[in-house]
């Protein structure tokens, strides 16, 4: 009889807690498993949303194979995607660091130095971009302005093949402030007393810095590094507002690649084929953050309060 | 030594605000100029070397008309003089000091006097070219309604995951986690191709409607405060009575209140910022929200600096307002988001 009960019990619990995961379960089968398994199936077709083309519904290899081995522009649009996220997340995460680090050393006005650092980050993309491309206007931009003063002329930037995609770069460390903020929460949760102890044996500023802050801070750095590529493989706004991949496709990235195809071309097989092996790139990321969790032991139990 | 070791800490204080003040003076100098220049003249765009601060004509009513002034040389002195006239190359020329004073000089000699002036008439113009209001309004229920579907949504599937047992719940959650490495790519194709097939495409609710189905990142971040919260509170309230979905309003979520801020405000800035979706759903002006009206604002207007700049501006004011009214939740849901991811 108790036993019933207890049941009777579990399963109305049970059922309450399917009741109000329910909006998210429907959500995922009607839009993301639904539509992966349509978009993989899609992948080995060249379905399009244009009567021109005729359909081949027929499941076959022919994306795969010709991404690799027939499209120059595929092997282009990774090679943008990889060039610019080795420059620009390196650099983003080091002058990131070095502004929390500096905030960190105890300096009058911390919040103002921070809203001052953040604010690029909540800029809207569409706006930041359109900033950012009158900066970089070759004749009358500030950009170059400031390069004549210091005697250097300045490129065309955006419209030169060779400068548009550091121009983009360049661009993105204007979002510094983001990793700052998460840099500086890590810093902050380093326990003084590891400091002191390290003052105590005689350890000088630098020694601090590189056998306490750095070790300490490696999970939180890596961590950032691998979400930084990731969403370099998603950069789309910025590119499309001012370039559009261009000039010869000198900023064709990745994303702005699959979206020409998917939207432009009307090649929407041939896209979700470029969907399918970014996943897979994003995924051999991701593995790599969870293969370095013997990094982050540590700091979970450290820095949660 | 203790008091070199003072010194030195406060030397590295001063060479730490030194190098903070150059960044920061680097990280802001764009918007200054974009603030600065959204209040420009438009010929002020074109100008070499670039003027940071926004000068207009210099201007003097004389008999009722209103008259450019000129720094115009007369006999080796420079005179501020109006012109009134120009026949060719050469103009009428009056002193506004002494508007019987008329004088015949060539115009290109001298150059039109400019003083500082912000041109707010920008702002007018950025917003009343385009039906600026009508995208505004589309943001707005975009924002709204998005909102409102993430926040109830995730909160629900949040304390679904967090205060009840269940067969398999945990191996869902683990399901609901592994979506956030899912790039939004590789469900794009087919969900632009449903919503379509279902006459959404060129409607707002392809926008709306996903929010209402909760998205991982937020669950997790409801999930990890409700999780936080003893669950001998849930106990008592069903001692009195209480069912799950009054223990949820009435006990639970009085105390979430900081998360509840944060998602909102991710949630009201990703609605706002948001161009992808607008950008492939979204076809006719009157649906347009501002930040693919922006973009379409700079196609057409993309040799007016100033306006391009001043209607930039009025998409990202409320971006900062928003911004320094809920500093704290900003910088706890960046640091959350970026920690423990």
């Amino acid at each position: 009889m108790k036993k019933q009960t207890a049941g009777s019990l579990a399963r109305k619990e049970a059922g309450w807690a399917y009741f109000f995961i329910s909006p998210w379960v429907i959500g995922f089968i009607l839009l993301t498993l639904g539509p992966m398994l349509i978009s993989l199936y899609l992948s080995f077709t060249n379905y399009s949303l244009s009567s021109t083309v005729a359909p081949n519904l027929k499941p076959s290899l022919d994306n795969y194979i010709n991404m690799f081995t027939q499209d120059p522009k595929f092997w282009h649009s990774l090679w943008v995607t990889i060039l610019y996220s080795i420059v620009s997340v390196p650099l983003t995460l080091f002058f990131g660091f070095v502004v929390a680090y500096l905030l960190n050393l105890k300096v009058p006005g911390l919040p103002v130095w921070r809203t001052l650092y953040y604010l690029p980050s909540v800029t809207p993309a569409v706006a930041g971009a359109i900033l950012w491309g009158i900066i970089f206007n070759p004749s009358f931009g500030i950009m170059n302005w400031f390069l004549s003063l210091i005697s250097i002329k300045g490129p065309g930037w955006l419209s030169s093949q060779q400068w548009a995609l550091p121009a983009l770069i360049i661009m993105s460390l204007w979002g510094v402030g983001g990793g700052m903020i998460i840099y500086l929460a890590g810093l902050q949760g380093i326990p003084t007393t590891l400091y002191e102890a390290a003052e105590i044996d005689g350890a000088n500023g630098f020694q601090r810095l590189s056998h306490i802050t750095l070790p300490l801070m490696t999970p939180i750095i890596f961590f950032n590094l691998v979400i930084g590529i990731i969403s370099s493989f998603q950069f789309f706004t910025g590119v499309y507002v001012l370039t559009r991949g261009g000039p010869a496709d000198a900023t064709l990235f990745y994303n702005l690649y699959l979206y020409n195809n998917a939207f432009r071309y009307n090649a929407m097989g041939y896209a979700s084929a470029l969907a399918w092996i970014l996943f897979v790139i994003v995924l051999v990321l991701t593995l790599l953050v969870f293969k370095s969790s013997s990094f982050w032991v540590y700091y979970e139990g450290e820095l949660r309060k | 030594m203790f008091k070199s070791s003072k010194r030195r800490e406060l030397i590295i204080r001063i060479f730490a605000l030194i190098g903070l003040t150059i960044g920061a003076a680097l990280v802001m100098m764009p918007l200054v100029w974009m603030l600065l220049s959204s209040l420009k003249p438009p010929e002020q765009g074109n100008k070499w070397p670039p003027e940071w601060l926004p000068m207009s004509a210099e201007k003097v009513t004389i008999n009722g008309k209103s008259l450019f002034v000129y720094a115009m040389p007369v006999d080796g002195q420079i005179k501020h003089l109006a012109l009134l006239s120009k026949q060719g190359a050469m103009g009428t020329f009056i002193d506004p000091l002494n508007p019987q004073n008329t004088y015949q000089l060539t115009v290109n000699e001298g150059e039109r006097v400019t003083t500082i002036g912000p041109r707010w008439q920008n702002y007018v113009d950025a917003m009343t070219k385009v039906p600026f209001g009508r995208y505004l309004i589309n943001t707005l229920v975009v924002v709204v309604f998005g909102t409102i579907g993430t926040v109830v949504s995730c909160i629900l599937v949040a304390y679904g995951f967090s205060r009840f047992r269940a067969k398999g719940l945990n191996w869902i959650f683990l399901v609901v986690l592994a979506t956030i490495m899912l790039p939004a790519q590789v469900t794009l194709i087919p969900t632009f191709i449903i919503f379509k097939a279902i006459g959404w495409y060129d409607t707002l609710l392809p926008l709306i409607v996903p929010a209402f189905f909760a998205n991982a990142w937020d669950i997790f971040l409801f999930r990890q405060f409700f999780m936080s919260l003893p669950l001998e509170l849930d106990d008592a309230a069903k001692i009195d009575g209480a069912g799950p979905l009054q223990t949820l309003w009435y006990i639970i979520l009085p105390q979430a209140k900081p998360v509840i801020i944060t998602v909102t405000i991710f949630s009201i800035l990703y609605a706002w910022n948001d161009f992808f979706a607008p950008l492939i759903y979204l076809q006719s002006e009157k649906n347009w929200t501002i930040s693919l009206g922006l973009q379409m604002f700079n196609a057409i207007y993309r040799n007016n600096d100033a306006l391009l700049l001043a209607a930039s501006v009025v998409t990202l004011v409320p971006v900062v307002i928003l911004f320094f009214v809920a500093q704290k939740y900003f910088i706890q849901g960046t640091v959350v988001s970026g920690i423990k991811g």
